[in-house]
């Protein structure tokens, strides 16, 4: 995902002076080719996050479009009263990537599992938090967000999903992609773990004759009400899905929205995270599996949630 | 109107202001008042007609606190009613606090966390030198607030950089919210510091004009930003005011509120 977000800014900031690239001193390897082409568009802040993102807004204030970019929860948590009270209240134009949502740099650690962002950022007024499942994704939300007024978070993922976009699909910020339909559940998936949503989906069908709504929740704020009150509505279930705590994520502004539109789904789960910090030890995969991700976890909770 | 005069004019709006309102913070609005007033009446190239003038100097009021001193200054300088000023503090005003941009022309970034001026400002500083921009970036600064090490951040930052447009003018009144700032978290040696980090320091009395212009005013000589250190007496302007902890938070009331205006006064 890091690669095709690089690799896509680089195109637009060809045309496009106002896009200036900050990094947190992270990135070794990857932004060479960016920086060589647009030096005057690429700085390195350093290991100093509060300054990266005031800067990053002081030139934001001036007319760029600034991306900050570090890895987990370096640009968001480390510097999250700089986000709010001059990036997002000056509606400054600074967008926020973060590589490594939810347990992308697995064995590293704690310190770097950015497992609470989703919720924290999207509680700020006015940011837009964009969660991308797959290369299509990263591609459509990196183009949106130059243009998207305001602050913005992008959480990029080391997994990925496959690509299950059709040809006349049109990425769209704040609009859920639905990815397959169908009448028993619904999944509501954000980031790279839709790929284990799509292997739970085919799970559900192959050994349990379910058919499973998927919907790809890229955008979790501004979340698609519309899609999620038609999915309460015209299935069996809702069951979130992300790499990050049940708590105020995608799971928490999935609930909110839904009762507060009266749109009850007959039945609700949340999977995400609930046993605290994630002390074990592994890949990211691995991860999943201890702590209730995975394929077999996401089966069960909705086999759960249906009471079967 | 000269700067000594807008000095005397902040000092008496800031205190009818935050005796009003009922805010605090006089003493640190009243140490920065000569700052203030040489800033808006000889250094600062801003214009009140167009508040967004692509080559204004952009001033950045880091101590947030005293919003209540720039609020005056932009109200003298014309750009908005010096009426506006009676609104300080009020329900349904837009003059808070802490100093806001929301809908006061003149403003470049509402503050009132500490620390966050200055980043800021290097960021526009480094934009105006990559477009070659001829403007300056101006920050003020608390000395308690250089407590906080985002500052520091910047400071390495603008010294990397070169950003000699940037001017960072701290009022040193010595004294922070319990206590002195000896007593607290030791600056000494703050100009060292400053210096170590790669910028071009000046110290200068902050309470004379005739040599608080230069210093601001004055370009880089060595290609680095500028600090100026500006000794300053807190509170000063109203005798017992000065020099003490208990006005950093106090608000003058009833007899009070009287003897200092009548001190304030008589500076005319």
């Amino acid at each position: 995902m890091r690669d095709t977000f690089i690799r896509e800014l680089t195109e637009l900031a060809a045309g496009d002076p106002r896009i200036v690239l900050v990094t947190g001193d992270l990135g070794f390897g990857v932004f060479e080719e960016f920086a060589r082409r647009y030096p005057r568009q690429f700085l390195n802040a350093g290991v100093a996050e509060q300054n990266m993102t005031g800067l990053a807004t002081g030139m934001a204030l001036e007319g760029r479009v600034v991306f900050t970019y570090s890895i987990g929860n370096f640009p968001t948590l480390r510097c999250l009263e700089q986000i709010r009270n001059d990036a997002a209240y000056h509606d400054a134009n600074v967008k926020i990537v973060s590589i490594g949502g939810g347990f992308s740099y697995g064995q590293l650690g704690i310190s770097h599992h950015a497992t609470e962002d989703i919720s924290i950022l999207r509680a700020l007024p006015g940011l837009t938090v964009v969660v991308p499942a797959d290369v299509w994704e990263v591609r459509g939300a990196t183009r949106a967000l130059v243009n998207t007024p305001g602050t913005c978070y992008l959480r990029l993922d080391k997994s990925m999903a496959p690509a299950t976009h059709r040809e006349s699909d049109e990425y769209r910020l704040g609009r859920a992609r639905l990815v397959q339909d169908g009448r028993d559940l619904t999944i509501v998936a954000t980031g790279g773990i839709l790929a284990v949503a799509l292997e739970a989906a085919e799970e559900l069908s192959r050994s349990h004759g379910l058919t499973v709504r998927l919907l790809s929740m890229h955008t979790v704020k501004p979340l698609d009400i519309g899609a999620l009150a038609a999915a309460a509505r015209e299935t069996g279930g809702v069951l979130t899905l992300e790499e990050h705590t049940v708590e105020g994520g995608l799971g928490g502004a999935v609930a909110e929205a839904l009762l507060e539109q009266r749109a009850i789904p007959r039945a609700f789960i949340r999977v995400g995270l609930r046993a605290g910090f994630s002390s074990a030890v592994g890949s990211q995969e691995y991860l999943r599996t201890v702590y209730g991700l995975d394929k077999r976890a996401v089966v069960g909770a909705a086999l759960g949630m249906l009471g079967r | 109107m000269d700067s000594k005069d807008l000095a005397k004019r902040i000092r008496k709006h800031a205190l009818r202001m935050t005796s009003a309102g009922g805010s605090s913070h006089i003493a640190a609005v009243l140490s920065m008042a000569d700052l203030v007033a040489v800033l808006y009446a000889d250094v600062l190239r801003v214009d009140p007609e167009r508040p967004k003038w692509p080559e204004r100097d952009r001033f950045i009021l880091s101590k947030g606190h005293a919003g209540a001193g720039v609020y005056a200054a932009l109200a003298e300088r014309g750009f908005f009613p010096v009426e506006k000023l009676d609104t300080h503090y009020q329900n349904g005003s837009d003059l808070s606090g802490h100093v806001s941009h929301k809908g006061i022309p003149g403003v470049e970034l509402s503050t009132g966390s500490l620390g966050h001026g200055l980043p800021v400002g290097a960021g526009m500083a480094y934009a105006a030198s990559l477009d070659g921009r001829k403007h300056r970036v101006y920050v003020l600064l608390s000395d308690g607030e250089c407590d906080e090490g985002s500052n520091w951040e910047a400071i390495l930052f603008a010294a990397h950089f070169r950003l000699d447009n940037l001017v960072a003018v701290v009022d040193y009144n010595k004294i922070q919210s319990l206590g002195l700032v000896a007593d607290t978290i030791a600056l000494e040696p703050f100009a060292d510091k400053w210096r170590s980090f790669g910028w071009e320091v000046r110290e200068v009395g902050g309470h004379d004009h005739a040599a608080l212009k230069p210093a601001i005013a004055a370009a880089s000589t060595s290609g680095q930003p500028i600090c100026v250190i500006a000794h300053t007496i807190k509170g000063r302007g109203v005798s017992f005011m000065e020099n003490t902890v208990l006005w950093h938070y106090r608000t003058a009331r009833g007899d009070e509120y009287e003897r200092a205006m009548r001190e304030l006064q008589a500076l005319d």
